[in-house]
């Protein structure tokens, strides 16, 4: 028999042994699947659930509770009761209204923040991964600078010398410096789908290159994009909290690492005020952490290599 | 590696060069005039005004062209001359920061290594018992998503409010004379053990959790199932495994140093430990703008330093970073 | 050394079910035969090979024995697999561009390998190069790092380290896949040398390519769909092959001087049935152009001619 180099002998077909799951999901659309694996995951469910029930807090406890965050209601130092659910404060004020504003605040920090951050790391990391050349050099050497600084340190910086300072341009100076490591994630993922076929398909049919970029590659990375925002979320809400809690927040309206601030500087720890310390905290821990787990539980979700059997 | 190193060396020299540069501008973007606006925001002996307008001519120096004030400004800070701290008249700046500089030094060198090298081999161990995992799991998300000041703020309140284990501030007792005795170095180490708990803390539960998850994608890896295939002990394949994880855990170090010496900031300020953060505190509720500036830039070079010494321990412990360079075979 | 397999069942436990990679499997290999496993992709030829030295999280040994010089291989167990590991069964793997640990030097790999399985690396330290000698590599590369090696002598090197402890029984995993013609080709010479000077007893040699194991082995063994289909001597069964699959496999093969204008390539229409509920009877009959009523009834695999078994109604 002659022999000539080795061809495949599956001439014949291209299934694989595991394949057969992968003709059944065939006829499952992606998204239908993902949803399907989503509503059964302990994680992502939890996690969502404790997330949601914060923003309920924050969406309806300032209207449930009459009293504003900095208006003097009672008697101060008062211990949680039926009146006031989270105590007052050394100044008579309201703990729990102080908390449900707070919460505003750090949601709409987290959203802006999380959200411009990921907006920028995603425009310079799609350039950088696409284009190459002198454009990724420059784009390369911008990122590498952003990344090594410090974000509170310049945060320090600018916000000392702001005289009124809100929570909007707090959000954008956190998104503005929390990028790095996004930007360089996506230039990576972006490099090698470059070189897929589908790409050279588009390519070929005429697209150009925002097309390319918006409806052949980050489709491919949709999961891997929504994690990234999550993850920036709560980072955002970590650095807001750092920065209030300095002295440098907002000049005006309550946040979470305000009442912190203002729990140290008013001796709340010496005097055992606990109820004014601890729920800021726990407020931000729990909705950073559910945050992480449920970006675990999306993983599992979207990666069907991690699912438990 | 000689170019690998130069290209590193080359962004911190920029980073550096940036910062400072930032730092010298912004003052000049506020509005109205920054030195009249700023001796003004800061209630000076009319003396002590003198003074301050003496130096800040010479860095702003509205006589002077702006070029010039910026290299008066750099000069300046190759001499070490950061100004005059507003608060702390005559005080010079450099030598109020060096006085606080040791304090966090202590809480952040021990807490990153030992944080670091703990949460690894903590989070290898979890990955190997199941009922282990499930319980490190969600303990070590929960630590990483606490807030470092607020850890400290639950420690400071339980461990010394409520128990009175630990003192809840200062550097060492009001009481106490610094010396080099043992009992003053005693009293040291017992005002600085929650503050470092505190970061330890935080820092332990990522590093435990980034551990787990790199060392069960080594366990997976196509060298672990050849070494298992071929009949070797579980120890042999996990010492690969971990040693492999290590390297991504290490160049997050370098990732996640700013990140810790914010932490360390806050966490002084809660205990009002003498350190940088608690000075940084100060002078900001005194307006002392020097000061600030200065600890920025002290703050940046450490930042660079520290991530100049990873990237150097990294050439060391990774061979594949030695290979490359040399070109492969 | 002799092999024998008694009617191996190993499936994978997945999400929708079990997957039967491999449905009552039966066989028997000489003391010094090379055999070929030849098939196409999720055949069920790797899951063999690999039931034979280490079964993975998802599969599930359901039924069957395997026996090595009439002592039982324990499969199901992986502790007491572990005493036969290296020693009388080993592998070569599919991956072996990347089984190398990438931050150990080779020669520290080896020497930690063969000191955890009770071996003395100084005394093999001979041996060892003179097996690296045989494959054509250099005493070197043992201070290198695997990163410095090309795909060719990290294969070679997998090669050395799996036949080091002279195993009775050497699995060859798709060895040859990735590899240029001219590589192929000294790997496949190798593995019958290896053989030839007895530093492995038997070989199983894995692969999609008939045409390269028509070469060197000393009979073949066509799988499809989980079951075995024949197996012969090299040249019985590409000479007078019995079963339909393989006279549709062999007749796919390109010719050498015919070109596509005098005739073209013939495939197989349709695709392998689905494992996860596999249909009853014989596997190929919704492929197979002989198929009749009687092989929705499992054919057996049995001899028809000396050592020649296939597993059709049609050929028995």
């Amino acid at each position: 028999m002659n022999v000539t180099d080795s061809d495949e002998l599956a001439t014949a077909t291209p299934a694989a042994a595991a394949a057969t799951p992968v003709t059944l999901a065939a006829k499952v659309r992606p998204g239908r699947e993902a949803l399907y694996f989503a509503r059964r995951n302990r994680k992502l469910v939890l996690g969502l659930g404790v997330v949601l029930v914060f923003l309920a807090v924050a969406a309806a406890g300032p209207l449930v509770n009459p009293h504003g965050p900095n208006e003097y209601v009672g008697p101060p130092s008062q211990r949680p009761s039926a009146a006031f659910w989270f105590g007052t404060t050394m100044f008579g004020q309201d703990v729990f209204a102080q908390f449900a504003h707070g919460l505003r605040a750090t949601f709409l920090v987290g959203l802006l923040g999380g959200g411009l951050a990921a907006l920028v790391g995603m425009l310079v990391g799609f350039t950088a991964g696409w284009r190459g050349g002198t454009v990724d050099e420059v784009l390369n050497m911008l990122t590498n600078v952003v990344l090594v600084i410090p974000t509170l340190a310049v945060l320090l910086v600018i916000a000392t010398y702001l005289r009124v300072r809100g929570v909007v341009p707090e959000a954008i100076f956190i998104g503005l410096f929390s990028w790095p490591w996004v930007a360089r994630a996506i230039r990576a993922q972006t490099f090698s789908l470059r070189t897929r076929d589908f790409v050279d398909l588009a390519r070929l049919s005429g697209a150009g290159a925002t097309r390319i970029v918006f409806r052949e590659i980050a489709p491919n990375m949709s999961s891997y994009l929504f994690m990234t925002f999550i993850l920036l979320f709560g980072t955002s809400v970590l650095t807001a909290a750092t920065l209030d809690f300095i002295g440098l927040g907002p000049t005006d309206g309550m946040s979470l690492g305000l009442m912190m601030n203002n729990a140290v500087l008013w001796s709340a720890l010496p005097l055992g005020m606990w109820w004014w310390f601890v729920p800021p905290g726990l407020g931000i821990t729990l909705i950073v952490g559910s945050l992480y787990i449920m970006n675990v539980g999306l993983d599992e979700v979207f990666n069907p290599r991690l699912r438990e059997l | 590696m000689r170019q690998y190193f130069q290209r590193k060396l080359g962004i911190y020299v920029l980073t550096f060069f940036v910062a400072v540069t930032v730092d010298w501008m912004i003052p000049r973007f506020m509005p109205g005039d920054p030195v009249q606006t700023m001796l003004a925001r800061a209630s000076l002996r009319p003396e002590a005004s003198q003074a301050m307008q003496a130096y800040y001519t010479g860095v702003f120096g509205l006589d002077v062209p702006i070029w010039r004030q910026y290299l008066n400004f750099w000069g300046a800070l190759l001499r070490g001359d950061l100004g005059v701290s507003i608060w702390l008249f005559p005080q010079p700046v450099t030598s109020v920061i060096l006085r606080a500089i040791p304090y966090t030094i202590a809480l952040l060198v021990p807490a990153i290594l030992l944080s670091w090298w703990a949460g690894n081999k903590f989070g290898a161990y979890a990955a190997r018992r199941r009922w282990l995992d499930n319980t490190v799991l969600p303990v070590g998300y929960v630590l990483t998503a606490t807030p470092y000041m607020w850890l400290g703020i639950l420690l400071a309140w339980a461990l010394a409010t409520v128990a009175g284990v630990f003192p809840i501030a200062g550097g060492y007792s009001f009481d106490v004379e610094p010396s080099w005795s043992v009992a003053f170095l005693a009293d040291l180490a017992w005002h600085w053990f929650l503050p470092f708990a505190s970061l330890f803390l935080v820092g332990f539960g990522g590093w435990a959790i980034g551990m787990r998850n790199l060392i069960i994608y080594e366990l997976e890896a196509d060298y672990s199932h050849y070494l298992e295939s071929l009949g070797a002990p579980r120890r042999l394949v996990r010492h690969y495994a971990y040693r492999n994880a290590l390297l991504p855990q290490l160049t997050g170090l370098a990732l996640q140093l700013g990140v810790l010496v914010a932490g360390a900031l806050v966490t002084e300020i809660v205990f009002s430990y003498p350190g940088l953060g608690y000075l940084i505190l100060q002078a900001i509720n005194n307006q002392d703008f020097f000061l600030i500036q200065g600890a920025f830039l002290f703050i940046i070079l450490g930042v660079l330093l520290a991530n100049f010494l990873v990237d150097i321990v990294y050439v060391i412990v990774d061979p594949r970073t030695r290979v490359g360079m040399r070109g492969a075979a | 050394m002799s092999l024998r397999v008694d009617n191996l069942k190993v499936w994978y436990r997945t999400l929708r079910g079990e997957v039967r990679a491999l449905d009552g499997v039966s066989f028997t290999i000489a003391d010094g035969e090379l055999v070929g496993l030849a098939g196409e992709s999720g055949c069920g030829k790797s899951t063999l090979g690999k039931s034979l030295i280490r079964l993975d999280g998802r599969m599930r040994h359901v039924d069957g024995s395997v026996e090595l010089d009439g002592k039982e291989l324990p499969i199901g167990d992986s502790e007491r697999m572990n005493g036969f590991r290296f020693k009388e069964v080993s592998i070569i793997p599919q991956y072996a561009m990347s089984a190398m640990n990438p931050t150990r030097k080779i020669g520290l790999l080896v020497a930690e390998l063969l000191a955890s399985r009770g071996e003395r690396p100084a005394a093999v330290r001979d041996e060892l190069l003179r097996r690296l000698a045989l494959v054509g590599l250099e005493p070197e590369v043992l201070d290198r790092y695997p990163i410095e090696l090309s795909g060719g002598m990290k294969q070679r090197m997998v090669m050395v380290i799996s036949t080091l402890l002279n195993p009775s029984l050497l699995i060859a995993d798709e060895v040859t896949s990735a590899l240029d013609v001219s590589t192929q080709k000294a790997v496949a010479e190798t593995l019958v040398e290896l053989r030839d000077r007895n530093v492995v007893k038997s070989t199983i040699f894995i692969t999609h390519d008939l045409s390269l194991v028509y070469q060197i082995a000393d009979s073949i063994i066509v799988m499809y769909a989980g079951r075995l289909a024949e197996r012969a001597p090299t040249d019985a069964l590409v000479g007078s092959p019995r079963h339909p699959y393989t006279r549709m496999l062999l007749a796919a093969l390109p010719e050498v001087g015919v070109r596509f204008a005098d005739q073209r390539l013939e495939g197989i229409a349709g695709s392998p049935p689905s494992l996860l509920n596999p249909p009853a009877g014989c596997r190929f009959r919704d492929r197979c152009p002989l198929a009749v009523a009687r092989c929705a009834e499992q054919p057996p695999f049995v001899e028809v001619a000396p050592d020649h078994y296939v597993a059709c109604w049609k050929a028995s």
